[in-house]
């Protein structure tokens, strides 16, 4: 893999859609391109962010740690962008991300993140479009799931 | 110490100055015949005065020029004679100078070290350690001639006039006239040169502590962009040094004219009233010659005498000073640090506090009149806020000494114990234990290296000199202990000898928590395979377990193992054609480039072209990704092969030569673009592909390269060798042989991982362990993390097992879990002895059997855990307060 090919991938990611493709190479030559067998962790849940990470090629799976267990709550894919939150508000990872296949990553070291973001306003903006789409779809399983709970129960009530 | 120069001098050194003294006396004699012999040489031997030739001596008979040779050569023997005594004076001066020198600097270190500790907030490194280095020196030169040099000069002067006095008054009377101007002028100018030269002392301490202070503000100084005031400030100081030293040498310069004018009016004097006289045949040629070479030589020592009598004063003054400096109240004597109590009495029982108070520098009453019993063997957590609980522990560890009353243990006062009770007996941690620029294992054994336990075995020649060395410090009052002696008292931390006492730090090291991380500096670390053929055995093992190991599927790929067929995707180009590593200087990495015989193997095999691409190659694509960042930018330390300075300099050599006119590129170019790839490696840089034609070529290097390798320059390189140990590289690298793959998620943990089992299976991660006790630590420690320095100190504490360990804030480095763990290994180790703590929050106390509460440096509440554990209490609302 050369960094040229890199750069034709990293252009199909959303996120560095808009940057120019100077901007790409140096952002492909100064990352790490880290493969994961299936079943290894890019990220674990509670631990405090040192990197995102693009997906380049294979799938991998989004799990949250609750009382019954894991719980996949999405699946990532080919140029999905993941990881950014922690290192970017300073919080542990709020989920465990798995690789389900080989997967191929760039990792992007939280210092080099953040040179990006404050360099090049266009990837602010991207990150804040994709962060905001985040936050809208939250809402509404939110609703979706505040509704079922008053459903199941309003059938407990009936039941009383 | 001697409250004046010349009691310290007569004191220490008496016998040489009288020895000095009659030298001086006795190389009169032949001085006055050396003055003498110019007259006789004119007089009788070239105009022949009251002589009869043929000359008899001794039998002997002479004609004139004979007589003339023998004149001459009895000159020549006097000023042999004359300048063996100057010598033997010099010599010897010299030497009771450099020994009373030695003295004073020991003197003034040990007084340092017995400073009361209050003292160094006041006394800056930047002042002590100038006064003991640079200032001590003229202090030394002038006590090696403060007796010999005034008797010499002196007498040499007054040989010189008694001599004229004998020849004519009339001629030693007219050269005294001009003495009384030059006795009364030049000392006064002198004085106010010495004056500046005080000045400039005081200047250029307070200069070298601006530069300390910079260096360890440093950080303020770029976080606060101060550095153009430090600059101006800088600069200020070094024109106030400027402008005093115009001055001195300005007044100098008017010394030395004024000095060798009258010098010169005295010849003046001799030829003219000389000069009439001989003419008048009142007086013959040969005594104005020799009266013109007297007063000549009185200039000398008159010189060196004014000279003497500026220095005295000078010396004088600046003795008391730093004696003045050295003796601040509360020094202690001597004997505190220095005696061995034959057998050292045992610290343990209960600790009495009566009536303790102690005020600080600032005359603030920081403990008031404390009285309190704490049982021995007990645990005390000591809380609470504002001052009081520090100077409390210290006062424990008689680190510092109170105002009133008194510490005893065990029904001992330690007030009066000599540091050799204290210092084994007491344990106490700090908040920031000092670590010293040494080994890990030096830092750790600073608990027990006290006292010199086995001489060290010195055979031949080393024991002679070791003896010189030894009769030298005797002779300067230094320490006659021998700093390379064995001096670690195995038995205070419990063992025999150095095996069983570093088997008894790894428990420690476990036990503090620091083990893993020594352990890491093992595997980082490296050993000399021939001076400890076990360990390297052992490693070797290790790698062809490893070896075994990386056989199964899943990890096999996590390392690429050096293979002599085989081209290694995931090293650099360099270590791929040298297929080994530098020893000494043959070969060096950074400049492989330059290397004749580097350059002659990749033009043996053809490569030479494919290099000066790859260099371009790889120079152009530094530029592209480069060029537009600003030269400060961290991504050309972290990132860049080419320095931000140098980019320039490539921009224009890519503009120079073309891609398809490298062979035309001048010398310079091809080895500025040669360099490049070398460090190049592939896989992780992804410049470029390598293609199995280049990797084949670079096989092909590598072998011309260890065939054609001349003798004188095989031995500048270790081959990769599976059976061999490789020396250079550390000891993972040497279990590892060969690189962890790029790019596989955690390959480097599940290799430490795999690593790790491994060794605990042969039984050798102690025997790794102990290799990373040749850590060296850095200044201050540096390279130890804030943590890491604190459970040093914590094990430097433990090992030497004493009867009260006394923690001050000693966890302030350590994170929550790593606190309480290494409290309870602590306080389950120690379960004998007195704890006493400091603790950061009051519900560690509960690990504890009593506690104190300190507020305002007031003890408010003491008393059992279970007891002060209530609604309430001080305690208590400390407690709630978290």
């Amino acid at each position: 893999m050369s960094l040229n090919e890199e750069v034709d991938l990293l252009r199909r990611v959303p996120l560095f859609a808009k940057l120019e493709p100077s901007k790409l190479k140096l952002l492909a030559f100064t990352s790490e391109r880290l493969t994961f067998q299936p079943g290894q962790a890019l990220i674990r849940q509670g631990d405090m962010g040192d990197a995102a990470y693009v997906i380049m090629d294979g799938q991998a799976d989004v799990q949250v740690e609750t009382p019954q267990g894991p719980l996949t709550v999405a699946h990532l894919k080919r140029n999905d962008f993941v990881g950014e939150m922690a290192i970017l508000c300073d919080v542990p990872r709020t989920a465990t991300v798995i690789a389900t296949e080989q997967l191929v990553t760039l990792r992007i070291a939280k210092e080099l993140f953040f040179r990006l973001v404050t360099e090049f306003p266009q990837m602010a903006v991207e990150i804040m479009r994709v962060l905001a789409q985040r936050v809208e779809k939250t809402t509404a399983d939110l609703r979706d799931a505040n509704n079922k709970v008053r459903e199941l129960e309003g059938k407990l009530q009936g039941k009383d | 110490m001697e409250p004046s120069i010349y009691r310290f001098i007569i004191r220490y050194s008496l016998r040489q100055q009288i020895a000095l003294t009659l030298l001086s006396f006795a190389s009169f004699v032949p001085y006055y015949y050396y003055l003498l012999m110019p007259k006789l040489i004119v007089n009788q031997g070239i105009s022949h005065k009251n002589v009869e030739f043929p000359y008899t001596i001794l039998g002997f008979e002479l004609s004139p020029e004979a007589f003339l040779v023998l004149l001459c050569i009895g000159f020549l023997a006097l000023v042999i004679v004359q300048q063996g005594f100057k010598y033997s004076i010099n010599v010897y001066q010299g030497i009771s100078g450099e020994r009373m020198l030695r003295r004073l600097r020991y003197e003034l270190y040990g007084r340092v070290l017995r400073f009361p500790l209050p003292t160094f907030r006041k006394m800056s490194q930047g002042e002590i350690i100038p006064m003991i280095v640079a200032e001590t020196e003229s202090l030394g030169g002038f006590i090696a001639e403060s007796f010999a040099l005034p008797l010499f000069q002196g007498g040499m002067f007054l040989v010189s006039l008694g001599f004229l006095f004998a020849q004519n008054w009339g001629i030693a009377l007219a050269a005294l006239a001009l003495y009384p101007a030059q006795l009364y002028l030049i000392p006064k100018m002198q004085r106010k040169v010495n004056q500046l030269g005080k000045e400039r002392v005081r200047t250029a301490r307070r200069l070298a502590d601006r530069i300390g202070e910079s260096i360890q503000g440093v950080q303020e100084i770029h976080a606060n962009h101060a550095a153009k005031r430090f600059l101006a400030d800088f600069s200020a100081r070094l024109g106030d040094i400027y402008w005093i030293r115009y001055e001195i040498f300005q007044r100098k310069f008017v010394i030395k004219f004024l000095n060798n004018f009258l010098q010169q009016a005295g010849p003046f004097t001799f030829y003219l009233i000389g000069g009439y006289l001989a003419i008048k045949n009142q007086l013959d040629v040969g005594t104005v010659v020799a009266a013109v070479a007297a007063h000549k030589e009185m200039g000398a020592p008159l010189k060196e005498l004014l000279n003497h009598y500026q220095q005295r004063e000078d010396a004088r003054i600046k003795y008391e000073q730093v004696v003045s400096q050295f003796a601040p109240p509360g020094t202690r004597p001597p004997e505190y640090q220095l005696t061995e109590p034959e057998e050292v009495p045992s610290l343990r029982g209960d600790v009495n506090i009566a009536g303790l108070t102690y005020v600080d520098d600032n005359d603030t009453v920081i403990l008031d009149s404390l009285s309190l019993t704490l049982p021995g063997g007990s645990r005390v957590a000591v809380l609470g806020s504002g001052p009081g609980r520090e100077e409390l522990m210290l006062l424990l560890a008689r680190l510092i000494e109170p105002d009133k009353g008194r510490i005893s243990i065990g029904g001992t006062d330690i007030g009066p114990l000599p540091e050799a009770v204290t210092g084994t007996r007491i344990g106490f941690v700090g908040a920031a234990p000092y670590v010293f620029n040494a080994s890990l294992e030096r830092n750790l054994l600073f608990g027990l290296r006290h006292r010199p336990v086995a001489e060290a075995a010195y055979e031949g020649e080393a024991a002679k000199r070791w003896q010189v060395r030894l009769r030298e410090s005797v002779a300067s009052g230094n320490s006659t202990d021998d700093p390379e002696a064995d001096w670690t008292d195995y038995a205070q931390a419990g063992v025999e000898h150095n095996d069983a006492l570093s088997v008894e730090a790894l428990r420690v090291l476990r036990l503090i928590g620091l083990y893993e991380d020594v352990y890491q500096f093992g595997l980082r670390g490296s050993i000399d395979p021939k001076a400890d053929p076990d360990l390297a055995e052992a490693i070797l093992r290790a790698r062809a377990a490893l070896r075994e190991k990386l056989m199964q599927p899943g990890i096999a790929q996590l390392v690429e193992g050096w293979d002599r067929a085989r081209y290694n995707r995931n090293a650099t180009f360099a270590e791929n054609l040298l297929f080994g590593l530098p020893v000494g200087d043959g070969f060096d990495v950074e400049r492989l480039a330059e290397h004749p015989y580097v350059l002659q193997v990749l033009e043996k095999v053809g490569l030479t072209q494919r290099f000066l691409e790859a260099g371009r190659q790889v120079a152009a694509t530094m530029v592209e990704l480069f060029a537009d960042l600003p030269p400060d930018h961290e991504f050309f330390q972290q990132f860049s092969f080419i320095s931000s300075d140098d980019l320039p300099e490539f921009q224009q050599l890519l503009q120079r030569v073309p891609r398809d006119r490298l062979s035309e590129a001048s010398p310079a170019d091809r080895m500025r673009l040669m360099s490049l790839p070398f460090k190049l490696i592939p896989t992780r840089h992804r410049i470029f592909q390598i293609e199995p034609e280049l990797e084949a070529r670079l096989i092909e290097a590598r072998e011309v390269f260890a065939r054609d390798l001349p003798p004188e320059l095989a031995k500048g390189i270790a081959f990769f060798d599976p059976d061999r140990y490789l020396p250079g590289a550390n000891l993972l690298d040497n279990i590892l042989f060969g690189k962890v793959v790029y790019g596989q998620a955690q390959a480097a943990e599940q290799i430490a991982q795999l690593v790790g089992e491994l060794l605990a299976q042969l039984e050798l991660r102690d025997t790794v362990a102990r290799v990373g006790f040749g850590f060296e630590c850095g200044i201050a420690g540096g390279r130890l993390s804030a943590a890491q320095r604190q459970r040093l100190g914590l094990a430097r504490a433990l090992l030497k097992r004493p009867d009260i360990l006394l923690l001050s804030d000693a966890f302030s480095a350590l994170d929550a879990g790593g606190l309480a763990q290494t409290l309870d290994a602590i306080l389950a180790e120690f379960k004998d002895g007195t704890v006493i703590a400091t603790l950061p929050r009051a519900s560690l106390a509960r690990r504890f059997d009593r506690v104190l509460t300190f507020e305002g440096g007031r003890l408010v509440e003491q008393g059992k855990v279970a007891e002060l554990d209530r609604e309430g209490s001080h305690f208590h609302r400390l407690l709630a307060h978290e």
